[in-house]
């Protein structure tokens, strides 16, 4: 619950209600465990490879793909976060708070930098994501790798790597955690 | 929403105070990398509006808003129209009328960033009025001792010097006093203000007896071109009693702080080789000085409007 409630992604006050499990504990394990499979068939291996994780959602998720591509290839790959808030194209509409300061202690040029966040939604994270990075380099390539692709796009972007697709209407609220995914909606505290 | 102006610490209160400080951390990040620059006010402008002369406080402003991808306007006194005589009301609206998100002002006249609000619809940064305030001064400050000593909370901080003309010395009482610090003032009789009693701090004009105890030395500056008569015997005589000497600095405690707003007179409140003393953490305030404006700039125009706010659903 902790990570609904994140400054940045405000769908007003209020609490969550869940309506279904999409995912359970074993669904995350088992999408991450294919997920990391398809980073090395992809790229043919771990060379060259930076995972580059978006505040707060993704963290939990790079860490699980960091230890299984260490468990598989033997090798470890570079972990960064990214806080992308003075990057949004939202700044002046509504308030843009920052979570926690980005941490990148290494260089992302001619890297394959892989964006790792939960949901994928409107893609304007992504948009943000992107123009940071360059800021901090020239990567060979950037791909995406998210647990949750819930549609509703409003930028050409597209994911590299999915947990899951779900569809989704735009109010509902969608909730990745290591224990699971639950789709739901938030309600007023009262109701 | 009402537009949120940084004209005195009390327009942010504790929490204000500590939304600054957590952004600090952010944009200290931003300013360590190879372009530290992040488009986040971008299509802003802001207003330099100098009625008094600085260095460090208006090219500290002028890059913050730079490295947030805002535009701004320079404006100096000798080179504009005030020498025609123009009026501070008829200058603010012009400037206003250009088009301005933020006015961040100085001028020698107390309380002159509480009339901007009824010229213009500019959130108004004050960078020093007369001897009253200088909010920005203060946040840094604060930044700079929560980064070497982790907290604020329970520090005992010694002011030392011209209170009475100081405008850093105001500020900062109320944002240590909010941050939870204890604060003592130590100025000789002519140089402390008479009006202490309600401020919360405690005042001595023996200035080796607070040395020992401090967490931090704040040094001000003698502001000699605000004295209009004479306060002290001589320089020289103020310098022996209330100088940070470097035998003074033999006294100090072993984790703690020398502090100085600048401009510094050497050989007057500070001795000549103070700034390079170990425990002097003078050019860090300096340093800090951009990234803190940053955050004041990113506090008061990063942020929409609460009916905005609640109809948003971006993921």
């Amino acid at each position: 619950m902790a990570d609904l409630e994140r400054p940045d992604t405000p769908l007003g006050r209020g609490v969550f209600h869940e309506r279904s499990e999409i995912m359970n504990a074993d669904g995350v394990r088992r999408a991450l465990w294919r997920m990391s499979h398809e980073i090395l068939e992809q790229n043919s291996g771990l060379s060259g490879i930076v995972l580059v994780v978006l505040e707060v959602g993704g963290v939990h998720l790079a860490r699980k793909l960091a230890e299984n591509l260490l468990e598989i290839e033997k090798e470890n790959v570079p972990v960064g976060t990214l806080d992308v808030a003075f990057y949004r194209d939202d700044i002046g509409i509504r308030q843009v708070t920052p979570s926690n300061p980005t941490d990148l202690p290494f260089d992302l040029s001619s890297q394959i930098v892989v964006l790792v966040d939960d949901v994928l939604f409107t893609g304007r994270t992504i948009r943000a994501a992107m123009d940071a990075i360059v800021d901090f380099g020239r990567p060979a390539a950037v791909q995406l790798a998210v647990m949750i692709d819930r549609g509703h796009r409003e930028l050409p972007i597209r994911p590299d790597y999915v947990g899951k697709n779900v569809p989704t209407r735009r109010d509902e609220l969608v909730d990745v955690t290591e224990n699971g995914v639950l789709l739901g909606v938030m309600k007023d505290a009262k109701s | 929403m009402t537009q949120k102006h940084i004209r005195s610490i009390d327009d942010l209160g504790q929490s204000g105070i500590e939304e600054i400080l957590a952004l600090s951390d952010h944009f200290h990040e931003v300013s360590t990398r190879r372009i530290p620059k992040v488009p986040a006010l971008r299509g802003k402008t802001i207003a330099l509006l100098f009625y008094e002369d600085s260095t460090r406080t208006r090219l500290s402003f002028e890059t913050a808003a730079k490295r947030l991808s805002a535009d701004s306007l320079n404006f100096s006194i000798g080179s504009s129209s005030v020498k025609k005589g123009e009026s501070l009301r008829d200058t603010v609206e012009t400037i206003s009328a250009m088009g301005v998100d933020a006015i961040v002002v100085r001028h020698g006249s107390v309380g002159v960033p509480w009339l901007l609000p009824s010229w213009t619809g500019a959130a108004v940064i004050n960078a020093g009025d007369g001897s009253h305030e200088h909010p920005t001064q203060a946040l840094l400050d604060c930044y700079t001792i929560r980064n070497h000593l982790g907290e604020l909370n329970g520090k005992k901080i010694s002011i030392v010097g011209d209170i009475k003309h100081s405008r850093v010395a105001r500020s900062n009482i109320k944002a240590f006093l909010a941050l939870g610090a204890s604060v003592t003032l130590v100025a000789p009789k002519t140089l402390m203000p008479f009006n202490t009693d309600d401020w919360g701090v405690d005042t001595t004009d023996q200035f080796d007896s607070v040395i020992e105890d401090s967490d931090v030395l704040y040094m001000l500056r003698m502001q000699l071109e605000r004295q209009q008569s004479s306060y002290v015997p001589s320089l020289r005589e103020y310098a022996n009693e209330y100088g940070l000497s470097d035998i003074r600095t033999q006294n100090m405690k072993p984790k703690s702080l020398i502090m100085h707003p600048g401009p510094m007179n050497r050989g007057v409140e500070v001795s000549s080789n103070v700034k390079e003393h170990p425990k002097s953490v003078i050019n860090n305030q300096v340093a800090n000085g951009v990234i803190i404006r940053m955050s004041a700039l990113y506090y008061l125009l990063g942020s929409g409007s609460e009916t905005k706010f609640e109809s948003f659903d971006d993921e």
